[in-house]
């Protein structure tokens, strides 16, 4: 599978403009004699992250957003099937989210493969998400012409469950739109939240034998410098590519499936836990205190 | 036969080291983005006090964007030291920007003429406000934009003119303590001089911002650090600090909490800018 991934430098709020430049990069990557399989973009690629109540403004439906992005890879000359991830803003009927689209396009016909919500909406310190988004509430894997994938926002991947559960269900491959302002001068090299990103991820390729597709958005919002440092890394946890944290660019990679069983094989630790995690989960501990209450009430004889 | 203890170390001071390499091409990447791409603007306007923090800004600029698009204004009171002046001369003559120097006495003296007893503090505040007409006036005289040089200690504790040094529209320093202004002054290569001296506000004969303050920057960085981050006093203490300057800064960064903000306006209906009409600043 030949992998782009596209670190967007978005103009806040422009979205006329920075679909023309999302286009300019299809038609550039569409040019290449080797034909992309699936191209990745970060999260709010066409907005900019930090929208506040512009959000409602800035909104797509999935299904006209497929379309858009449909019609501008084929008019960048996309004549050739290709898959698309982008993270966008989401209005589903007056619901707001903070979204990832998955869409196949073919030669003449797309359609959207995933939509997946952001469960965890960082609602902290610099961020307000939960102030004007809801938040998904199921992580799904997909299949798709490449294998099962999973679709995993910014802050989802900073839970180390998720990508577990991801993996559970199938994923081969995690993809990971992202747009994260940069912070941290003590770590010396790079900023010190670039660092936790590579660590993170690096352990759950490593743990789960899968592919981490990581798509950071650029560029500074309001003094906030977004730290692209777009990365894949293979099941073994080599980073096969990344680039920096400032400026547009794109990674270009060719990923061998194959190497998610050799990895497996190696160290069949997803293996390890399908066994173990029924024991984990099925722990009257972590049900929420109102069904514990009511298990007990259950027990308690007549 | 007795097993080796291997302790870690009691938790001291924090360290406020930085990366000044890092700093300086993210500082540098945020002036582009935001004069060239976001305002189309290509001009930086900066007032060169001779101190550290506007000669970093200055150094920045250049890095960012040309010195033939940076221009340094140097803006003297009649009663400031002259060293001060010579101190951003050399900034200058280093950085081979733009400059001019106008003089503020006869637009100061020109409102304090009816003022006669107004003392060191208001009139310390007219200058400041004044230095901000003359570096607004210049940038729109140049197409240009105003560069803010208040770095993250003064704004935390209070120690600036509100509404003058705060005013221009981007700051590339305002999260960055004293003592990490100094680091990334001397990685630019901001010379000895300028990097070395006592810091000053120069807005009366012999002052010091660290005499004003009670406190030297670096206890005072350290305790803000400890205490942005969440510490209370009895932590602070414990780690070495002085319980009178622990209360001295907490007391310095509680009574200002206004001076960090734009004026408090009468809430009155569901559309109340900033409150329920919520935009970011680069939309």
């Amino acid at each position: 599978m030949k992998l782009g991934v596209v670190q967007f430098k978005p103009r806040k709020g422009d979205v006329a403009a920075n679909l023309a430049e999302l286009e300019a990069i299809y038609a550039q990557l569409a040019a290449e004699d080797v034909p992309y399989d699936l191209i990745v973009a970060p999260e709010a690629t066409l907005t900019g992250y930090f929208l506040e109540g512009a959000v409602y403004e800035r909104a797509f439906e999935a299904d006209e957003l497929a379309a858009l992005l449909a019609a501008r890879w084929r008019r960048a000359g996309g004549g050739r099937a290709v898959d698309l991830v982008l993270g966008f803003y989401e209005n589903s009927g007056g619901t707001f989210y903070n979204s990832a689209l998955y869409l196949h396009v073919g030669s003449s016909d797309h359609h959207i493969v995933h939509v997946h919500r952001k469960m965890f909406l960082p609602t902290y310190g610099v961020f307000d998400e939960e102030r004007f988004l809801s938040r998904g509430r199921r992580l799904q894997a997909f299949d798709t012409r490449f294998g099962r994938m999973a679709l995993l926002i910014c802050e989802d991947a900073w839970h180390a469950l998720m990508p577990t559960i991801a993996a559970i269900k199938g994923a081969r491959f995690l993809l990971v739109p992202s747009a994260s302002p940069g912070r941290g001068l003590a770590a010396g090299g790079e900023l010190e939240s670039v660092l936790h990103w590579r660590n993170v991820l690096r352990s759950y390729a490593v743990e789960h034998g899968v592919f981490v597709i990581y798509a950071g958005l650029a560029g500074f919002e309001g003094g906030k410098g977004m730290t692209g440092s777009s990365s894949v890394i293979d099941p073994f946890g080599e980073t096969l590519v990344t680039a920096p944290a400032l400026g547009a660019h794109v990674l270009s990679v060719e990923l061998e499936a194959a190497d998610i069983e050799i990895a497996r094989a190696g160290l069949p630790l997803l293996g390890d836990l399908s066994a173990v995690l029924p024991d984990l989960l099925f722990d009257d501990e972590l049900l929420p205190h109102a069904v514990r209450r009511g298990v007990a009430f259950a027990e308690e004889p007549s | 036969m007795t097993v080796p203890v291997i302790a870690a170390a009691p938790p001291g001071a924090p360290s406020l080291q930085i990366d000044t390499e890092l700093a300086s091409t993210w500082l540098q990447a945020f002036l582009r983005d935001e004069l060239l791409e976001r305002r189309k603007i290509g001009h930086a306007v900066i007032g060169l006090s001779g101190g550290v923090d506007s000669a970093v800004v200055a150094y920045l600029a250049v890095l960012a964007l040309g010195a033939a698009n940076v221009t340094a204004v140097r803006m003297p009171y009649r009663t400031s030291s002259s060293d001060s002046l010579e101190d951003a001369r050399a900034v200058i003559d280093d950085l081979g920007c733009r400059e001019r120097t106008i003089d503020i006495s006869a637009a100061v003296d020109g409102y304090l003429q009816f003022e006669p007893e107004a003392d060191g503090r208001r009139r310390g505040n007219v200058m400041a406000r004044t230095r901000m007409l003359v570096l607004f006036d210049q940038s729109a005289k140049l197409g240009a934009l105003p560069i803010g040089t208040g770095n993250k200690t003064e704004r935390l504790m209070g120690y600036f003119t509100w509404h003058a040094d705060d005013s221009p529209p981007v700051n590339p320093i305002g999260d960055l303590f004293k003592t990490q202004v100094w680091q990334l002054a001397r990685h630019l290569g901001v010379p000895a001089r300028v990097v070395g001296k006592p810091p000053s506000a120069d807005l009366e004969a012999n002052q010091t911002d660290e005499t004003d303050l009670g406190i030297t920057y670096l206890q005072a960085d350290r305790i803000l650090s400890l205490m942005l981050s969440g510490y209370g006093d009895d932590r602070i203490v414990a780690r070495g600090f002085g319980t009178d300057e622990v209360r001295l800064v907490r007391g310095r960064v509680e009574g200002t909490h206004w001076k960090r903000h734009l004026p408090t306006t009468a809430m009155l209906s569901n559309t109340a800018i900033n409150e329920f009409y919520l935009r970011p600043v680069d939309y």
